[in-house]
């Protein structure tokens, strides 16, 4: 080992290694996870009962818009670059990443991006107040003032996001162990390579809508002004370009980490490697071509809605191949039940379950009915929260051993993950409920039909939310005094090169490649 | 082996044992609008538009069920049957390209079976043609227009629950955030087309028991329609976020029987050319204070604050505002014409000459406001219209 890392605050201001960097994305989404967690606290506190109790409803619209952005874009996306920056070095025996400066850089800004999003809280007019999605003319001509934060938050973020995908490619492409082909890399690797590839082509238009919106907000333009010749539905197209494959970037990373965890802990090989690698990529294409199924109320003419039914119904199809893969792999295994399984198996039945809601979205004319409501709601937290995060956090508890060469503690995690899975589904099973009795989402405050399971949904938030801070104390505690562990295979059922290397992997790991054989 | 068969065929049966429970528990809440717990379902509603969508709603639901009852039935059994503490060896196997394939197909077969229906209902959802009726549906930042087309029939819709109530300085009664000024008012048996757009920002009209949502655009005219086969009250709400009030729209559709439609259309066609004539009547000053504070509470509270105080960054306070002090045809113009790019709406389209005199003298008399012209008569506002 040449030298070890620098000393005090220069080791993380100048970071260039992949795993210190990893390492402050991981903090730094928790910390966004927990800031997005707080907001949506507020929230449930407010829809505890009908009537306007904590907040006014202008602020509490400041919460929802905070929340989605937050989450999405500050806490699940980095969490998986996070992982990335961690684990693809060591599963594909390189030293590092491809591009450590620009590593060092796409972590860096992010700070800035998100310091400038959320200090709007504090400004005259509030906090973005018109969704995640931003529809304009809600985000323009009707925008707080600081909607110019926002937009200069997001080109920020765009710019991260896509440094870090180049970073990922660049790695994976070239950095490969000898005899590693790209067929023989851990699917985490191939599931990264595939989200890096969506990330270069949607950040750029989501880069180019809030540019647009910029031009709309201060340069007299009329992108989306339909008093000026503009089409506000022209936004929703672009939008929702960008986001639907984004949707697919929070899930598709976790795919992988599904995909490592569930063979190691049923003691048996990932089964149907290479149809994974081809649903994934299926699923990767067609998210380009299916956006216009959040749309389904604009106003399309029949035939685009009816072409963008048929193809998002195809998505089905790769997505159930991966869950039958994955139910097939615990097949006649040899399972345990540790932590990181426990999150791996909450998250193939709840990602399901939202699955098959999303089926359900994408029949045209039902939609017209589950549309802006509570049921879309429930949709995506079934796969975003049981989907992205629960395998994020199955990710920490798989890796955790690996990185800092302690043991977590097994009971905490235990009661962490039932805690947090029972947490999970009080509040957002009753919301499928909610949903399709007539509540539509973004709401302040509702009629008195929908009080008792709003009641539940808050009482199960309030648990999910604080289990999550037995898990920050859980980690704390493993860094800190965490019983030590040596071997370098933490789990008998571990396949793959980050498991050949010392627990605690070394500061640089595979100055020279390993073989593959 | 036999025996392993045997486990297998139990495990089998416990989890088809599932659906059909699943199907018990979903057909107990038949009562519908019992409220709170038994809210669990999609209403069928009552056209057949609504009725369709909920049938497909319910096939696609238990195709669901049962694919689910499948997979996490091999699941648990393997999570049950297969556990290293039971002292279960692995098997090897990791790949075979028959089941691969069965996967792909028979899934792929479900969702074509699944997308006949949908395309029928949503083929008849958009068949405007031949309506009996027009109504167009305007949604304002936070509230509706209805507009008969061919009639000069014309309101707005508000919310009618009280800022009290949601306060929780009033109770709250059954129709809490679902009641309104003015419900459209639909013949039963007749088919309705509804012409929808937006003033400001995006809306969307939804009410679930005619099976209808659709986006409420500036700028766009979207059709859709619904033929009511029952008399009743059907309430919904507005479905794309709005603003601040987005909660606070709510949708009441009265459907009657088509003779009790017609003679509410001729009342209301009566009380427009009544109102024309108020036109040109003069008011004294309380008369339109009193006036003045019931059409602010309902129009411009929202915004301008309960006392003129506004909310500071968004919209401005009223009490010692300038224009409100200052001369009559500034504001006037605000009021009436709005000012384009901003939340403040054109109220000219939306209130009467005489609400509009009332607001607006209530504003220059109200929350220590002084101004010389304090008084605006009906036939002011009149005239300001007129010269434009
Ligand atoms: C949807 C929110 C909204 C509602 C409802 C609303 N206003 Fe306004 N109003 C505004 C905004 C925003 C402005 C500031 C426009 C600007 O930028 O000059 C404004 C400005 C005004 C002004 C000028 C104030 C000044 O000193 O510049 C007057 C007068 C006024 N409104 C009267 C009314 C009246 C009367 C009503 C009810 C009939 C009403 N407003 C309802 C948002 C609203
Ligand atoms: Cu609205």
């Amino acid at each position: 080992m040449a030298h070890g890392p620098a000393k005090g605050i220069r080791r993380w201001l100048f970071a260039t290694n992949h795993k210190d960097i990893g390492t402050m994305y991981l903090w730094f989404s928790f910390t966004m996870f927990l800031l997005g967690g707080f907001f949506a606290m507020v929230v449930r506190a407010e829809l505890f009962e009908p009537g306007m109790q904590i907040v006014r409803p202008e602020f509490f619209n400041q919460m929802t818009t905070m929340h989605g952005l937050i989450m999405v874009f500050g806490a699940i996306m980095p969490v998986f670059v996070g992982l990335a920056n961690w684990m693809i070095p060591m599963m594909i025996g390189a030293p590092d990443m491809a591009l450590p400066r620009m590593n060092n850089l796409s972590f860096w800004i992010l700070p800035f991006g998100f310091t400038l999003l959320a200090s709007t809280l504090f400004m005259e007019g509030g906090a973005p107040n018109f969704g995640w999605t931003f529809y304009a003319p809600l985000s323009t001509t009707y925008a707080p003032p600081t909607v110019n934060f926002f937009i200069f938050g997001i080109h920020i973020i765009g710019a991260s996001s896509i440094m870090g995908s180049i970073n990922i490619i660049a790695t994976i492409l070239n950095l490969r162990a000898p005899g590693m082909t790209l067929m023989k890399m851990p699917l985490f690797a191939w599931t990264w390579l595939i989200t890096a590839f969506l990330l270069i082509a949607v950040m750029p238009v989501l880069a180019g809508a809030v540019t647009m919106m910029l031009m709309d907000i201060n340069f007299g333009t009329s992108f989306f002004d339909a008093a000026g010749g503009g089409d506000p539905v022209l936004f929703q197209h672009i939008f929702w370009f960008f986001g639907h494959p984004e949707v697919y970037i929070i899930i598709i990373p976790a795919f992988g980490v599904i995909s490592a965890i569930i063979p190691t802990f049923s003691r048996k090989p990932l089964f149907g490697y290479s149809s994974m690698v081809y649903a994934t990529a299926a699923i990767a294409f067609l998210s380009f071509i299916v956006w216009a199924h959040h749309m389904f109320t604009v106003g399309m003419p029949i035939a685009g809605e009816l072409y963008f039914m048929y193809a998002t119904l195809l998505i089905a199809v790769p997505t159930g191949v991966k869950v039958f893969n994955w139910v097939s792999t615990m097949f006649r295994g040899a399972i345990t039940f540790e932590t990181p399984m426990l999150f791996a198996i909450a998250f193939v039945v709840l990602f399901t379950l939202g699955g098959f809601t999303g089926v359900m979205l994408a029949i045209a004319p039902a939609d017209i009915q589950y549309h802006d409501s509570y049921f879309v709601v429930a949709h995506f937290h079934y796969v975003m929260v049981a989907g992205a995060l629960f395998s994020s956090t199955a990710a920490v508890y798989y890796w955790l051993p690996k990185w800092c060469g302690r043991m977590y503690n097994e009971t905490m995690g235990k009661v962490h993950f039932w805690v947090s899975f029972i947490g999970f589904n009080i509040t957002f099973f009753p919301q499928h409920f909610l949903g399709l009795a007539g509540m539509p989402r973004r709401y302040a405050d509702y009629s008195l039909q929908f009080a008792d399971w709003n009641m539940v949904s808050s009482i199960g938030a309030f648990i999910y939310g604080a289990s999550q801070l037995l898990f920050l104390y859980n980690v704390i505690a493993t860094i800190v005094a965490g019983r030590k562990v040596s071997d370098p295979k933490i789990w008998e059922g571990a396949e793959g090169l980050e498991w050949t290397l010392p627990t605690p992997a070394p500061y640089h790991t595979f100055s020279t490649p390993p073989a593959v054989k | 082996m036999v025996s392993r068969a045997k486990r297998l065929v139990r495990g089998g049966i416990c989890a088809l044992a599932l659906a059909p429970l699943m199907h018990a528990l979903a057909a107990a809440p038949a009562a519908e609008n019992s409220g709170g717990w038994g809210l669990l379902n999609m209403p069928e509603g009552v056209t057949s538009v609504s009725r369709e969508i909920h049938d497909i709603h319910m096939v696609v639901f238990w195709i669901c069920v049962w694919i689910g009852v499948l997979v996490f039935g091999v699941m648990f059994y393997s999570m049950f049957a297969h556990r290293k503490s039971r002292g279960h060896k692995p098997a090897t196997f990791h790949e075979s390209t028959t089941v691969e394939l069965v996967w792909t197909i028979i899934p792929a077969l479900i969702l074509i079976v699944m997308a006949f229906p949908a395309t029928r209902t949503l083929k008849e959802l958009y068949d405007t043609s031949e309506a009996d009726l027009d109504i167009k549906v305007t949604g304002y930042q936070w509230k509706w227009r209805y507009d008969y087309l061919g009639t000069d029939v014309g309101y707005m819709s508000e919310l009618a629950t009280t800022q009290a109530s949601v306060y929780g300085q009033a109770p709250k009664t059954q129709f809490y955030l679902e009641e309104v000024t003015e419900p459209v008012v639909i013949p039963v048996g007749k088919k309705v087309r509804f012409l929808i757009t937006g003033a400001d920002v995006i809306h969307s009209w939804w009410v679930p028991e005619l099976g209808v949502k659709r986006d409420a655009i500036p700028g766009f005219v979207n059709e859709t329609w619904a033929l009511a086969k029952e008399p009743g009250i059907y309430r919904g709400r507005c479905a794309e976020l709005c603003g601040k009030d987005h909660a606070f729209m709510p949708i009441v559709v009265n459907a009657v029987p088509e003779e009790e439609f017609n003679t509410w259309l001729a009342a209301k066609q009566a009380d427009a050319a009544a109102l024309r004539e108020l036109t040109e009547k003069t008011f004294t000053l309380e008369e339109l204070m009193a006036k003045g504070d019931e059409v602010y509470g309902r129009s411009c509270a929202s915004c301008h604050g309960a006392s003129g105080e506004g909310i500071p960054g968004a919209f401005p306070a009223l009490k010692g505002s300038a224009i409100a002090q200052g001369p009559v045809a500034d504001h006037l113009d605000i009021v009436v014409n709005g000012k384009p790019g901003t939340a403040m709406q054109a109220f000219g389209a939306q209130l009467s000459e005489v609400d509009l005199a009332a607001v607006i003298t209530y504003e220059r008399n109200a929350w220590g406001n002084k101004t010389e012209d304090n008084i605006v008569q009906p036939a002011d506002v009149f005239q300001f219209k007129q010269e434009r």
